[in-house]
Order: C-alpha cells, then sequence, then structure tokens
C-alpha cells in the first residue's frame, strides 16, 4: 500500500509542477490544483498507514494501548483540504476575470507590466 | 509564564474586521474604526511588550491541551517586539488609507479585508506550532490575494495573477516540509521538534526537509532566485496595499525564517552556506534590479528584494551579533519600506504620476515635505546615525567574527548601490525641474485637497519617519532589545523548557 501511495504521489508532483510550466492559464490552475492533493496525499502517508487499528480506547482500557492508527494527519489533511478549496477557488475566479479583461490565455504574453512604455 | 492575554491582538484584528464588516455601506464608521481599533492593537502590542520585557515569555496551551498535544501559542520578547512594530505600521497604513482612498475603492470592503490581514500576520508571530504557523500564512495571503486585486484594473490583475500563483506554490512546498517533518518525527510543536530533532539518524533527509522549507519560507521572503512574483506584483495594486505589503508581508517570512533555523533546524555547514550563498546573492541582484528602475514602486519594489539580503545574511552568519543586527534591520526595515510606499503614493498625489521621468520640482513645490520624506530615504540607506546603520554595523561585526569577507562585501555593495538609488531617485524626484505634464481627468491634486486629507497623508509618514529617528537616536536601548532577542534565538533551552517541561 505504501509502495502504492509513493509511486502515486510522486507520479502526482511530477504532472503538477509540469502543468504549472506550460503556458495556458488552464493548465497553470490544474496544476496547482493537482499539487495540492499530493501534498495531502503525502501528509496522508506520513502520518503512517494502520490498517484496522482506529484509535479508540477500549471500555476496560485507561489508555491507547499496541498499534494504532494516527489520526492527526486526517485532522492536517481536513484543514489543508478546506484551505487550498478557498484558495483554488478565489485563483480560478482570478483566472477568469484576467481571461476576460485582457483577453491573454497564454502566460508568455502576460508581460505588459514587465515592459516600458 | 502561563498567560491568554496574548491571544488578545488576534482577537481584537478579528473583532474589528467583523464589525467593520456590518459597517459595508458606511465608509466614514469604517475608516474612523479602524483607526480607533488600531490606536488599541497597539496598546495592547505596547502593553504586551512591556509584560514579556519584564517577566519573559508568555505562552498559552488552546484549550488547555498541553504541549505536545494542543496548540501552543508563545511569545517571546522577539514576537511581542514584532508586534509593537506592526500595529505602528498598522496604524500608519489605516490613517493613510483613510485619506488617500476613494468611497468607491473603500466600498470594496478595504478596510475588512486589512483587519483580517493584520489577524494573520500577528497570529504568526505568536504560534508556536509549525501547522498552526500554516494555517496563519495562509490566512494571511487569502486577505492578501483580496487585497492585491481590490479595484481590479487590468494591469493590476496581470500582477496579482503572478503574485497568486507563486504563493500557492510556497504554501505547497511548505506543507510538502511539514508533511517530511511529521513522517520524521512525529509531532510539530516547536518545542516538542526542537527536542526530537537531534535524535534523527536520516540526516540525508533532514537538510532535504530544512530546504524544503527554505525555499517555501523563501518564496514568500522573495529571495534569490525566487523573488520575481514581487517586483511584478507590488507596484500594481494602491498606494495604501503596497505599503503594507512592501512593509510588512515578506517580513513575516523573515520571521519564520528566524524561527524555524535558529529552533530546531540548527544550520549546519551545508544550510549556512546555502544560506549566505543566497543572501549574497539576494542583495547583489536586488541592487542592481533597483539601479534600473524608472518607475517610483518598482524601484521601490527591488530595494525591498535587495535589503531582504541583509536579514537572511544575519541568519547565514549565525553569530549573536549578526543575528542582532538582522533583527534589528527587520524593525528598521518593516518602518521604512511601509513609509516608502506611502511616499510614493504622496508623490503620486502631489505630481499624478510614477514615473521618475515625469516627476520633479519636489522641493521648490513643498519643502517642509521634501525634509520629512528625506528622514526615511536617508535611514534606508544607513547613513549614521539613522536607524539603518546601526544593524549594517552589527552584521559586519558578526562577518568578521566567522572571517566571512564576501558576504561582507555584498552588505557593502548592497548598502552602496541603495544610496546610489536613493541618489538617483533625490535628483528625479526633487531636484530636477518637473516636466510639462497634464493631470488625468477627474484627478484631484495633493494641492486642492482639503486640509484633514492633507493630514492623513502627511501624518502616517510623520509618524514612521519619527519611529524611524527614535531606532537611530535611541539605538542604544534597541540594541540592549535585539541582543537579548539574539541570545534567545541563540539559546532556545529557556523556552523549550518552558513550553515542555521534562519530567
Amino acid at each position: 500500500m505504501e509502495i502504492i501511495l509513493a509511486v502515486l504521489i510522486g507520479f502526482m508532483y511530477a504532472a503538477g509542477i509540469y502543468l504549472i510550466l506550460r503556458r495556458s492559464l488552464v493548465k497553470l490552475i490544474v496544476g496547482l490544483i493537482i499539487l495540492g492533493n499530493a501534498v495531502n496525499l503525502l501528509l496522508f502517508l506520513l502520518g503512517g498507514i494502520t490498517k484496522g487499528q482506529p484509535p479508540v480506547i477500549g471500555d476496560a482500557e485507561k489508555l491507547l494501548a499496541g498499534v494504532y492508527a494516527d489520526p492527526l494527519p486526517q485532522a492536517l489533511i481536513l484543514t489543508a483540504i478546506v484551505i487550498s478549496f478557498g484558495l483554488q477557488a478565489f485563483a480560478m475566479v482570478l483566472l477568469q476575470r484576467e481571461y476576460i479583461q485582457g483577453g491573454v490565455e497564454d502566460l508568455d504574453n502576460l508581460k505588459e507590466e514587465d515592459e516600458e512604455k | 509564564m502561563n498567560d491568554n492575554l496574548i491571544l488578545l491582538p488576534v482577537i481584537l484584528q478579528l473583532a474589528l474586521a467583523l464589525m467593520l464588516l456590518f459597517f459595508w455601506s458606511k465608509t466614514k464608521w469604517q475608516r474612523i474604526g479602524s483607526m480607533v481599533g488600531n490606536t488599541l492593537f497597539l496598546m495592547v502590542a505596547v502593553y504586551l511588550f512591556v509584560k514579556i520585557y519584564k517577566n519573559g515569555v508568555l505562552f498559552t496551551q488552546a484549550g488547555d491541551w498541553e504541549a505536545p498535544f494542543g496548540i501552543t501559542f508563545v511569545a517571546d520578547l522577539f514576537s511581542a517586539t514584532m508586534l509593537v512594530i506592526t500595529a505602528l505600521s498598522g496604524l500608519a497604513v489605516s490613517i493613510f488609507a483613510s485619506g488617500s482612498m476613494s468611497r468607491r475603492r473603500s466600498l470594496f470592503v478595504f478596510f475588512p479585508i486589512y483587519h483580517f490581514l493584520l489577524m494573520g500576520i500577528s497570529g504568526s508571530f505568536l504560534a508556536g506550532d509549525l501547522f498552526n504557523l500554516y494555517v496563519w500564512f495562509e490566512l494571511i495571503i487569502i486577505a492578501s490575494f483580496g487585497l492585491i486585486t481590490l479595484g481590479g484594473g487590468r494591469r493590476q490583475l496581470e500582477g496579482a495573477l503572478k503574485y497568486v500563483t507563486l504563493n500557492l506554490l510556497a504554501s505547497i512546498l511548505f506543507l510538502t516540509g511539514i508533511a517530511f517533518l511529521y513522517g520524521l518525527t512525529g509531532t510539530l510543536n516547536m518545542a516538542d521538534l526542537a527536542r526530537k530533532i537531534p535524535l534523527i539518524q536520516n540526516e540525508g533527509l533532514l537538510t532535504i526537509t530544512a530546504l524544503m522549507f527554505f525555499i517555501g519560507l523563501g518564496i514568500k521572503t522573495a529571495v534569490f532566485p525566487l523573488y520575481f512574483w514581487l517586483p511584478a506584483s507590488y507596484h500594481t495594486p494602491m498606494s495604501a496595499v503596497s505599503a503594507i505589503f512592501g512593509g510588512l508581508l515578506t517580513k513575516v517570512g523573515v520571521y519564520a525564517l528566524f524561527r524555524v533555523f535558529s529552533l530546531f533546524f540548527l544550520p549546519d555547514s551545508f544550510t549556512a552556506t546555502v544560506i549566505t550563498a543566497v543572501a549574497a546573492l539576494t542583495l547583489i541582484m536586488g541592487a542592481m534590479g533597483a539601479l534600473i528602475q524608472k518607475d517610483t514602486r518598482k524601484l521601490f519594489s527591488w530595494l525591498i528584494v535587495c535589503h531582504i539580503g541583509f536579514m537572511i545574511a544575519g541568519l547565514g552568519i549565525y553569530t549573536t551579533a549578526a543575528i542582532a543586527g538582522a533583527v534589528f534591520y527587520l524593525f528598521h526595515d518593516i518602518l521604512v519600506k511601509t513609509n516608502l510606499f506611502m511616499i510614493s503614493g504622496l508623490i503620486h498625489k502631489i505630481s499624478g504620476t510614477f514615473k521618475l521621468k515625469k516627476l520633479g520640482g519636489l522641493y521648490s513645490q513643498y519643502p517642509k515635505i521634501t525634509l520629512l520624506i528625506a528622514i526615511p530615504l536617508f535611514s534606508l540607506v544607513g547613513i549614521p546615525p539613522l536607524s539603518g546603520f546601526w544593524p549594517k554595523l552589527l552584521l559586519i561585526q558578526g562577518g568578521m567574527e566567522i572571517q566571512g569577507y564576501l558576504i561582507i562585501a555584498a552588505i557593502i555593495l548592497g548598502s552602496f548601490v541603495t544610496l546610489a538609488t536613493i541618489g538617483k531617485f533625490w535628483l528625479e524626484v526633487v531636484w530636477k525641474e518637473q516636466p510639462a505634464f497634464t493631470y488625468k481627468k477627474h484627478f484631484i491634486p495633493f494641492s486642492q485637497l482639503p486640509y484633514i486629507q492633507k493630514f492623513s497623508y502627511v501624518f502616517p509618514i510623520g509618524l514612521l519617519a519619527s519611529v524611524s529617528l527614535f531606532l537611530g537616536f535611541g539605538a542604544e536601548i534597541i540594541i540592549d532589545i535585539v541582543n537579548q532577542i539574539a541570545f534567545d534565538l541563540m539559546n532556545p533551552d529557556a523556552y523549550i523548557e518552558l513550553i515542555l517541561p521534562k519530567e
């Protein structure tokens, strides 16, 4: 399971970075979304995957004993998902406004600001 | 000492932002609320500072869950001083924005977003937990996205696009670093990390993680070669927004770098070399970029990049003197950079343009204002005894201790080119005669403004200039404070023991 996830995460990072290096605005945002998801999976993987051992304290016990799944990465991922959702929604609206106002879809043409008029 | 009071700056800003949202259409109330609120914020910050200066570090555990399980908030002298400086800049920008912003622009909820931004900034100074720091950073960037696109002209959207993309990427890299660190240690509490990281055997992976943090925070801090988004975007929004961005946002990154690299990623020879080299290149590239600019705000944006190098150099040299110098420079830089962007806003209001070629004749029109803006400009260059001089002295002293002559050369070159740039700015804006020009339609120049609005343009500049003067002439007090901060940063054991007492 770890190996499959590790390969998947590597692939997602590669795909995300490839996409943000492309010239198209839409591919840029898709790349950022894929990278964001890859980070969440990475957090999940590095928190350690434990199957079928929920962190529940039984009636007879007072402490968690033995091997149990770490609940913290899930809390972290949940927070990160919510945050990246908001940021990505903003970025998409921004891209749309930029496209409507400027009509530019190619990042290479986004250099009006750097040129002296 | 355990004290819930340290959350007060965050709660105050949150309450202020929410309250101002209710006055959405009453822009006059928003302005007054923002100024009064930030005055309160300054008072709270000063109160906390005095308390921490006398009694030592304050902390609180959210919900009384003990570290490392709960979320820890810590305010040491470094955080407290940063809060005071933030409050001063925040108040100045509040006043400046109240005068300079048209009613139409204020209707785009500038003030509430601005206070959310200040909330994020104060929160990140207090965070004692790495993931919490990440969340505060996200709050800062979403608020800054709102501010940078406010008004939404085409040029502004283009600048915002670059800003948004690179900041999103920086957050992703920062979170990747956090994930690695959690995998290595199983904790994200900073004090706990400081205990557990020295025990890790896998040093290669640890160095990679440290560099991941350096890249993620480095994009936010705008160090070489990750700074290109800054000069491409900071000159596009309105002056009040540029002022708060230029003054505070990159400096929050610097603050986080200092925390991370002094508390748990203690620089080994490899990371120290990388940091020093990056600092030297940042100084040189920023200075070279600033030399050729033809627009006041672009020129100041490049100077931000250049001067980030001074602070990172202190981190790279890593002796008590150098860290003290870098921290002193950080305080000085926040005040001066905020002031510079407000000055460019004032000059725009007087002359109707940001282009150096079309500017001129400021001294013959407004001699008193010219003398006022000379203070921050000369402090920026570091003419003794103004505030830029002392930190550079400490930095060079620190560099001498480790025989880092190359970094000293870069520091001196950076200062020298800053002098040349400011000299050019002075020639073009103050002494040259202004070429013939006409104001844009509907543009109300400074001379025709009512008295109260003129006051709100000049007063914040005077406020920050007088604080800069205090930093320069009261350097003995400030050096005392920064020496203590540097000592605390270099010897974090007391901090760790306080948050996480050994059984």
